[in-house]
């Protein structure tokens, strides 16, 4: 079996600047990690790894400092990485981005892609079920549990309710949540092997796309503004009875001169 | 020169970080308290490669270097000193000297075991009379056909009773003096070798030290490591290494009791505002982070030298770890020292993990060379004979 597992790297804090002309994210000085979710993606291919023998590939689409990921998924037991990174693809929105790496995966050996549910920096969940979409196939969004026989893949999907179990044959791609997968640490070992061995840069040429789906021009999403979420300030809570509440809540009206 | 860690070891770095955070702290104050060796930690470690770190892949290490063991040992002691001394105990006293001084069939029935957290290891030298003049050896062990008869008595060994394989200086011919002293390997079921009791400690409580008994102990012939008569520079070589390792621990336990009193001085208000904006706080605080920064470089900078030495025998790092172990170490008391009385009455509770980093920090003055025996090395080396 060989799984891709699309990664992400992304700030480590939920303190983002986002630069107020571009209105995209500012990663300068932020430390860097692997994306929760897709960590627990990673996560799920290494248990397949280690109970069945698949093959574990990690792709990621980023900065060259995005590296620095792909060397922990290998100190954490993945196989081969693929860093796509190339002027072409900068600025991508979701599509452009699933677009991406769609196109990468399609030249790409595997049976199931794993994505995480979503990356902490945009919270959009899109870009799995995107990249579904592009390659035709099915897709089961906030995974939280993965079965294997040998042919059928049996998934636990969690939903606001409960969860559903679903089952599937053939190839797929699932969107992982990361509590429902607590990530190993790297090895000592894999740590002392992660930068002997090779990340293989992809560039847009090595896609499978056309170079107009890519990067800023195969986004739609057009950001009319961003800005910081201002804080409330916190409630006060009166105990008082309904007749005493209609009256507190008409001083505090006119005091703030709204009646 | 160059004072970055190279990528491996800063990736290595933020694996151990969030490894004793999320693992080691949650159960420093509960070991400590029970008196309890953490038995899950050493098995989650072990499965990491934490028990191997500076040994060569083909010997079932993880093929790392001694920057990344004291990384290692500082982080972990960051957060609990007990778990920090078992690999420290570990990883310089038992499973270098075979890789130092050991026969390839001893590195190769050995090394793995250890280094995969299998067996943990130990190492005896100090005895009720020979502490600090560790050469006057009372143990003593007679060759027998092919077994070598172990007897005596070792106190103080850490990790007593949970290793598997214990390093063992002892005396094989006493007219010798220094020279009339030999190294053993010893299997924790050898008939004849038994554990003696627990000390009850003041700090590291989670550590198991206890006294090793060799009543009649026989061991193969080829469990004599290095040559006869070379047993007393095994274990100073030995122990040149170690207190890299105790020097971390130091290290880990200061920088542990530094970043607690920043969080709870930041916290705590008093006349009105956070203790931490009294400058009295912040220019002590200044000091103490200084002098952990002076201490960290003289560790690094100690096990650098010792990875050196790997590769060129010439060079020499037993000042320079006795410079790192004595300075960490006092470095380590005083930090912790004033980290309680930053804290107040709160800092001599047990509600607070300072005052177990206070009395962690103690050990480190003492074992693997007391402050007076680095001093001793220090000054050797920089008087030569007078």
């Amino acid at each position: 079996m060989k799984i891709l597992v699309c990664i992400k790297q992304v700030p480590d804090t939920t303190e983002i600047r986002i630069d107020p002309v571009t209105k995209t994210l500012v990663r300068e000085g932020v430390p860097s990690i692997m994306n929760p979710d897709d960590k627990g993606g990673l996560e799920l291919a290494l248990r397949f790894k280690d109970k069945f023998g698949a093959e574990v590939t990690v792709i990621t689409m980023g900065p060259p400092q995005a590296d620095l990921i792909l060397r922990e998924a290998f100190a954490m037991g993945a196989d081969r990485a693929i860093l796509l990174t190339d002027r072409k693809f900068a600025g991508a929105d979701t599509l452009a981005t699933s677009n991406a790496l769609a196109g990468a995966a399609r030249t790409l050996d595997w049976d199931l892609i794993i994505t995480g549910r979503q990356a902490i920096d945009g919270d959009t969940a899109q870009v799995g079920p995107e990249m579904a979409e592009h390659l035709n196939i099915p897709q089961i969004s906030y995974v939280a549990g993965l079965d294997y026989d040998g042919k059928t893949f049996t998934v636990k999907k969690q939903t606001e309710e409960g969860h559903q179990i679903l089952q599937f044959e053939g190839k797929g791609l699932l969107t992982v949540l990361a509590p429902a997968f607590k990530s190993r640490y790297m090895s000592v070992g894999g740590i002392v092997d992660a930068y002997d061995r090779e990340v293989e840069v992809w560039g847009a040429d090595k896609v499978d796309l056309d170079e107009s789906k890519l990067g800023l021009k195969g986004s739609p999403t057009k950001v009319v503004k961003s800005f910081a979420k201002e804080l409330k300030q916190p409630g006060v809570i009166h105990e008082v009875d309904a007749e005493h509440a209609v009256e507190l809540i008409i001083s505090k009206l006119k005091e703030k001169h709204i009646i | 020169m160059n004072f970055n860690l190279t990528k491996t070891q800063e990736l290595f770095r933020q694996m151990i970080h969030e490894f004793a955070e999320k693992e080691v702290k949650p159960l420093a104050a509960e070991i400590d308290e029970q008196e309890r060796f953490p038995e899950e930690t050493v098995k989650k470690m072990a499965k990491l490669g934490i028990f191997g770190i500076p040994v060569p892949k083909e010997y079932g290490g993880a093929g790392g270097d001694n920057i990344m063991y004291s990384i290692a040992v500082e982080e972990l002691s960051r957060c609990c000193a007990t778990t920090g001394v078992i690999v420290s105990a570990h990883t310089s006293l038992c499973m270098v000297p075979i890789l130092e001084f050991g026969t390839e069939e001893q590195k190769r029935k050995y090394l793995p075991k250890l280094a995969s957290g299998e067996w943990i290891g130990a190492f005896g030298l100090t005895e009720p009379n020979a502490g600090t003049d560790s050469s006057a050896q009372q143990t003593t062990a007679v060759l027998d056909g092919d077994e070598w008869v172990l007897n005596g008595n070792k106190i103080f060994i850490t990790n007593a009773g949970q290793a598997g394989l214990y390093v063992i200086i002892a005396m094989t011919d006493k007219s010798q003096g220094n020279r009339g002293i030999s190294a053993f390997l010893v299997e924790a079921d050898t008939p004849g070798f038994s554990v003696g009791k627990q000390e009850l400690k003041m700090g590291i409580r989670g550590s198991s030290t206890a006294e090793l008994i060799f009543d009649n102990c026989r061991i193969p012939k080829e469990n004599l490591l290095g040559q006869v008569g070379r047993g007393f520079r095994i274990a100073m070589k030995t122990l040149d290494g170690g207190r890299i390792g105790i020097a971390a621990q130091a290290l880990g336990i200061a920088q542990g009791a530094l970043d607690e009193t920043v969080k709870y001085t930041k916290e705590r208000k008093q006349f009105g505002r956070a203790i931490a904006k009294f400058q009295n706080t912040q220019f002590q605080m200044a000091d103490l982070q200084t002098k952990i920064e002076a201490a960290r470089l003289l560790v690094r900078s100690a096990a650098f030298k010792k990875d050196e030495a790997i590769k060129n025998d010439r060079i020499a790092y037993s000042a320079d770890s006795a410079m790192a172990k004595l300075y960490a170490s006092e470095v380590a008391m005083e930090v912790t020292t004033k980290a309680v009385q930053f804290h107040g009455g709160y800092g001599y509770t047990r509600e607070y993990p300072v005052e177990r980093m206070m009395r962690d920090a103690k050990i480190t003055e003492i074992y693997e060379g007391t402050s007076e025996v680095q001093r001793m090395v220090i000054a050797g080396n920089l008087f030569g004979k007078i």
